[in-house]
């Protein structure tokens, strides 16, 4: 059996939400066996974090050096490619920083690549079937490889149910002195945080969100109609933005703004995980969708198959003509 | 600047419903409407416009059959100045790495101070770009959302972060870039553009061209490999609204006033 590794991703002092979801998955591979956490930094942060997983992980191997302060792959992967014993398995999270490492740490140790799985069936002899989507998520697939020489797999945020188990003390193990002298082509120089727009879509209890389905950046007022007449914002999925039809600050997803509304309409919006993901606090979610396999049916609460350039305006007509009433009755009482 | 576009035709899946064959083995493919992979237009566009600013030429070049060629003219119809289509029955089946290992190949007969493709493609994995630079030893950066040529041996780049943030860097040339969708805005190619270079030679590689060992690639070497196809079930799926027009917007605005959705 191979030794199972996570590589946990951490900001001042904690862990990432994923250590939990990573060693779910590792699990699923090994049950017999606890998986080895990797955190990479440098300074009382990284303590902090790998102390902070001592109780979900048995053993964290600790890499601190200045240069890995800031997380830039480049430098990351050659202290993975120094500590990792060979035909080592890696979990890592399918997000900006898995997408920037994993592909090439594969062919530097020489393993198997799998990306953005989203559940695994089990190791047989040393063939790892595991699920992955394709399409945008209209098909899945099984996806065997071959993990004879170890692999590196992303695993999709929130694809894994963290498990309840007993709390372990975990030991931290200083790997810092294996990893020698790091240098990078590709220099970290600053984060640039995203302008705040005209409405904060994070604040809005209801949204009316349109995606790729508007078709033109004239529609969009078909969209804003509905929102005034409901009392809502308009936001939108990522190709909406991409054109420049709306504002980046309107855009919900992972690259996007994290929005928590009561009320979610989905209009046109294919529903990949990206955009899911930026949708939290479990809201009534209405998905208007003219392909009847789009992917968002399947985590929408109610499911309309309807071009919504056609059906919006009606809906925006009937909610008028319900408010109006509404009004006009509570006149006559 | 010589920059080469790694670009791939995927079913559009804007204008498609993905459907199963009868085996599950793979998808139906007679209605298909293809097109260029979406990334992989906006890193074309990204080339067409550094070599505006600072000279030099764009390749497209990408792995497939005789019908992936007409990718490779309607981004020619963009501007790019070559066209390249490796293809041969020895490359069929290739995982991810061995087609890094064909584009490596490739680029190791030529000179390119740029390589961009795009973030991902139709099966989600992003992975040839970061393969690829590995494989040459070249710096790689993902998620790209600007390029600015800070001189002849560097490049200023953001890759695009989480909650719309951006991360800056600065990368040494050559280097490999793994390009996002609203970089910039991909130019209109007309039907007239693609006609204009409808007799632009393209030359086809092969195994023997590129001093590849055909044993080394296809179907026989790859370590990844899809299983089967089959249709999702994750969530407990929606309640679809039917029947008559009227109806379904009567009973969807019942619904959403019970949740709160009017303010």
């Amino acid at each position: 059996m191979p030794r199972i590794f996570t590589y946990i991703a951490h900001k001042a002092g904690v862990a990432d939400d994923s250590a939990a979801e990573l060693a779910a998955a590792a699990q699923k591979i090994d049950a017999t066996e606890s998986p080895i956490a990797i955190l990479t930094g440098w300074g009382s942060d990284l303590d902090a974090a790998c102390n902070s997983l001592r109780a979900l992980y048995a053993e964290i191997w600790k890499v601190a050096n200045e240069s890995l302060a800031y997380p830039n792959a480049e430098l990351v992967r050659q202290a993975l490619v120094a500590v990792l014993p060979p035909g080592s398995v890696l979990l890592v999270p399918h997000d900006h920083f898995g997408l920037d490492l994993s592909p090439g740490l594969s062919i530097k140790t020489n393993s198997c690549f799998v990306s953005d799985v989203v559940d695994i069936e089990g190791l047989q002899g040393t063939a790892l079937k595991v699920v992955r989507q394709e399409f945008g998520g209209q098909l899945s697939t099984h996806v065997r490889c071959d993990i004879s020489s170890g692999a590196v797999i992303t695993i999709r945020p929130g694809a894994f149910k963290p498990q309840e188990s007993a709390p372990v003390v975990g030991r931290v193990a200083d790997k810092s002195s294996e990893i020698g002298s790091l240098s990078a082509r590709r220099r970290y120089l600053e984060t640039v945080v995203a302008e705040a727009g005209d409405v904060d879509i994070a604040k809005q209890t209801v949204l009316v969100s349109v995606g790729r389905g508007i078709q033109e950046q004239g529609n969009v007022a078909i969209a804003q109609e509905l929102a005034d007449a409901m009392g809502a914002a308009v936001s939108c999925s990522r190709p909406v933005v991409d054109a420049k039809w709306m504002p980046k600050s309107r855009q919900v997803g992972t690259s996007g703004k994290t929005v928590k509304p009561k009320v979610y309409l989905a209009c046109g919006i294919s529903g990949a995980f990206q955009h899911l993901a930026g949708i939290k606090g479990n809201p009534f979610i209405v998905a208007i969708n003219k392909n009847p396999k789009a992917p968002i049916f399947q985590v929408a609460d109610v499911g309309i198959v309807a071009d919504i350039l056609e059906f919006l305006p009606e809906l925006t007509n009937k909610i008028r003509e319900v408010r109006a009433g509404k009004t006009t009755a509570a006149h006559a009482s | 600047m010589e920059i080469l576009v790694c670009v791939k035709r995927v079913p559009d899946t804007s204008e498609n419903e993905i459907q199963l064959n009868s085996s599950g083995t793979g998808i139906e493919t007679d209605d298909l409407v293809y097109s260029i992979n979406e990334p992989d237009n906006y890193a074309v566009e990204e080339a067409l416009q550094i070599v505006s600013k600072v000279g030099g030429k764009v390749t497209v070049v990408t792995i497939g059959g005789e019908d992936d060629e007409e990718v490779l003219r309607r981004e020619m119809a963009m501007g790019a100045h070559h066209g390249v289509l490796i293809s041969d029955q020895a490359f069929s089946g290739s995982d991810g790495r061995s087609l890094a290992a064909i584009l490596k190949a490739f680029v190791q007969k030529a000179h390119y101070d740029l390589i961009l493709c795009g973030v991902q493609a139709d099966d989600g994995a992003a992975q040839v770009g970061g393969m690829l630079a590995a494989m040459l030893d070249y710096p790689f950066a993902s998620l790209v959302n600007s390029i600015e040529v800070a001189d002849v041996e560097k490049l200023k780049v953001s890759r695009e972060i989480e909650g719309g943030n951006k991360e800056i860097h600065e990368i040494d040339l050559p280097c490999v870039l793994s390009i996002q969708t609203g970089i910039n805005e991909p130019r209109y190619v007309g039907m007239r553009g693609i006609r204009q270079v409808a007799s632009v030679p393209i030359p086809t590689l092969g195994p023997a061209d590129l001093d590849i060992d055909p044993r080394t690639v296809g179907k026989g070497a790859a370590k990844v490999g899809r299983v089967d196809y089959f249709i999702p079930a994750f969530g407990k799926g929606a309640e679809m609204l039917q029947g008559k027009r009227e109806d379904i917007v009567d009973r969807l605005v019942e619904l959403v006033a019970a949740k709160g959705g009017l303010n």
